[in-house]
């Protein structure tokens, strides 16, 4: 190992280490901030199973799953972002951005609609079938995206302008039916739309859970692709890289990520985006430091955000999908002039 | 762009003619259909003839008939707008809903209806103008600050980031306030409320901003070549620019004031006029006026209809026929290069 490589790493595991205090930190104030408000010893004296009953109520059915959901869909998103950014050779590649999102909020609103009669919504198996659902509409609006946008290739600004057209197309489809519901599926459809995750609960965090356990460590381990690939597909061809094959097996995976975070927490745009920048600025271009990175920034971003919605304007909570939108598209706004 | 088709002039004329034609039968149509059927001959009378003392008459002209000519007045402010901004800025994406503008008016929109709830529906249409002139400001400057310029995709990139910028506090504001069926009203973009106050503020600052649209249609014709020929050929660039803008925000803003967020009229309907009319301004621009108040009445028709007797929002209508549109230019030179 070069001095160099060294002090690049010491700088790695430094930012780790910091990143996860941050968290840590954020999660006591989160868990102790809200409508009631708790210091932060009672939060201890609960967690170590000391507090009262309407402690530990408020702790860990209402305020933990949602912070916890709010850990995993931020991770997901982000890694989704980095894996989509660093597949498209486009800087401002998102998720939501690309109209993957809005596919899935299709599919999870097509699923109440139809089988609003079949399932209570709240119900496990939901939590379960409706990732299912999430990810189908993912893919499909995935699919349909690359086909549109190939004409001899696939050209990363074409692809960009067609995820806009079909995120719009969705956006329509999706207000038709939404408003063919009654008003109780209406109002539970609106929760994927703005990006909220208030009506978390331990099911959904157990529905999510494995996606986000068994697939970042497979992106992780697929880092090296993506440094490939990001150096253009000549380069990576002639580096005997299956350019194609990479390139789909990567996006099935940012697809997948996107797809099971939508149906917990709705469309979470801007984060998938800025993550992965920040991530880059702070370790360099490599993904086996960007993925790690970005998980834990994604997740202690959308943390942040889901306190700020919480209790900036309380009793009104904000959707913590406007509330990153807002905090992130300043940071958008300036990577577009930025970048050629 | 796409390429234009040569039609003489007489043939133009009868184009336009007949899309007038049409454009008065679709109204026909859309103050027939509804909750109550009505026959075209009690429309006719009900305008011409009108009785005080039947229902039938009433509905018409004081709910049906409005709400017609409101949908023809935003139609034609979106595509002439849209039209405008392409000329201006060369750029096929250019319209007011993918660059933001309406989310901007229906920005302020909010901001009035939170904080100053006694407003006038003039004062509602002033604040919508100021929302679009914000929207445009920003990506504008956006624009001016890029390194490369205002390609398309930076255009609608920044039309998306500042929109959602823009609604994204408009939703907060409409959360904390209480106004959220106000809102999704703008948001969804419909024409429900469409009254005779409302043609009146349409007809009044729409006006100005189309006189003021047919006014630099030359020289718009001579900006689209390019702007070096167009200061080649003596022409004050930066007068029309300003002109031009000003009539973007006293359309755009009238008709969001009125309809909502509409989407992609000003889109659409400019590249159909070019590829009819040819490239001459002093053409698109009035023939944009009629294909687009002949789109939206049609669309607003359909809005009723689909679900009824339930409205779905215009704009989602005008969404999902202007998508593959959308999408075709984002294959074509949108994206070619």
């Amino acid at each position: 190992m070069t001095p160099e490589q060294g002090i690049k790493r010491r700088k790695f595991i430094g930012v780790i280490t910091v990143l996860i205090v941050f968290i840590i930190a954020m999660f006591f104030v989160s868990l102790s901030t809200g409508v009631i408000q708790l210091s932060p010893l009672d939060v201890l004296k609960t967690i170590i199973g000391q507090g009262t009953d309407k402690q530990e109520l408020i702790l860990f059915d209402f305020r933990l799953p949602g912070i916890v959901l709010a850990l995993l869909i931020g991770a997901g998103l982000a890694v989704s972002g980095a894996i989509l950014q660093g597949v498209t050779q486009n800087d401002l590649a998102d998720p939501g951005i690309l109209g993957i999102n809005t596919g899935a909020g299709l599919a999870v609103v097509l699923f109440i609609f139809f089988f609003q009669d079949t399932f209570s919504m709240t119900s496990t198996i939901s939590a379960f079938v409706m990732p299912l659902f999430a990810l189908i509409g993912a893919v499909f609006a995935a699919f349909l995206i690359y086909f549109l946008a190939w004409k001899e290739g696939v050209n990363p600004i074409r692809l960009i302008l067609v995820g806009i057209g079909v995120n719009a197309g969705f956006s329509a489809a999706l207000i038709i039916f939404q408003l063919k519901m009654d008003p109780q599926d209406f109002r539970q459809a609106t929760v994927w739309l703005a990006g909220d995750i208030w009506s978390a609960n331990w099911s959904f965090v157990f529905a999510l859970l494995p996606w986000i356990l068994i697939l970042i460590p497979i992106v992780l381990h697929k880092a090296t692709s993506l440094n490939v690939l990001n150096l253009g597909d000549d380069v990576a061809a002639g580096l005997g890289t299956n350019v194609e094959r990479e390139r789909r097996l990567l996006l099935l995976l940012a697809v997948a990520l996107a797809g099971a975070c939508v149906a917990a927490g709705g469309g979470i745009a801007f984060l998938g985006l800025v993550v992965p920048h920040i991530a880059r600025r702070i370790v360099g271009p490599t993904h086996q430091r960007i993925i790690p990175i970005s998980t834990l920034i994604g997740a202690l971003l959308l943390m942040l955000s889901d306190t700020i919605g919480k209790n900036i304007l309380a009793p009104t909570e904000i959707p913590v999908g406007i509330v990153v939108a807002i905090l992130s598209t300043p940071y958008f706004i300036y990577l577009l002039m930025k970048t050629k | 762009m796409i390429a234009a088709i040569n039609h003489s002039r007489f043939l133009k004329i009868i184009i336009n003619i007949a899309a007038l034609i049409a454009l008065a039968f679709a109204i026909g149509i859309s103050v027939a259909y509804g909750a109550v059927d009505i026959k075209l001959s009690t429309v006719w009378q009900a305008v011409f003839e009108f009785d005080a003392n039947l229902t039938n008459h009433q509905v018409i002209q004081e709910l049906r008939l409005p709400r017609a000519c409101g949908a023809a007045l935003v139609g034609a402010f979106l595509a002439v707008s849209g039209a405008i901004m392409q000329g201006m800025t060369r750029n096929p994406l250019a319209s007011p809903s993918v660059m933001g503008v309406t989310n901007g008016a229906a920005f302020t929109l909010v901001i009035m209806l939170a904080f100053f709830p006694n407003v006038s529906n003039l004062g509602l249409t002033l604040a919508s103008f100021t929302g679009a002139g914000i929207a445009v400001v920003l990506v504008f400057m956006v624009g001016s600050y890029s390194s490369n310029g205002l390609t398309p995709a930076k255009l609608a990139l920044a039309g998306v980031a500042i929109g959602t910028l823009l609604s994204s506090i408009s939703s907060i504001i409409s959360l904390h306030f209480h106004l959220e069926k106000e809102m999704s009203f703008w948001f969804a973009g419909g024409l429900a409320g469409t009254n005779w106050t409302s043609i009146q503020i349409l007809l009044i600052s729409g006006g100005i901003g189309l006189f003021m649209a047919l006014m630099i249609a030359r020289s718009i014709t001579i900006l689209s070549l390019g702007e070096d020929i167009a200061s080649g050929l003596g022409q004050n660039n930066i007068l029309i620019k300003i002109l031009g803008i000003v009539s973007v925000l006293v359309l755009t803003g009238a008709a969001v004031s009125i309809a909502g967020t509409v989407g992609f009229i000003g889109l659409i309907i400019p590249h159909i006029t070019r590829f009819i009319m040819g490239t001459d301004y002093r053409w698109i621009i009035p023939s944009s006026a009629i294909f687009g108040a002949l789109l939206l009445v049609l669309a607003d028709v359909v809005a009723r209809l689909i679900n009824a007797p339930f409205e779905t929002p215009v704009g989602a209508i005008t969404s999902l026929i202007g998508v593959p549109f959308f999408l075709y230019l984002a294959r074509g030179s949108g994206g070619g290069k």
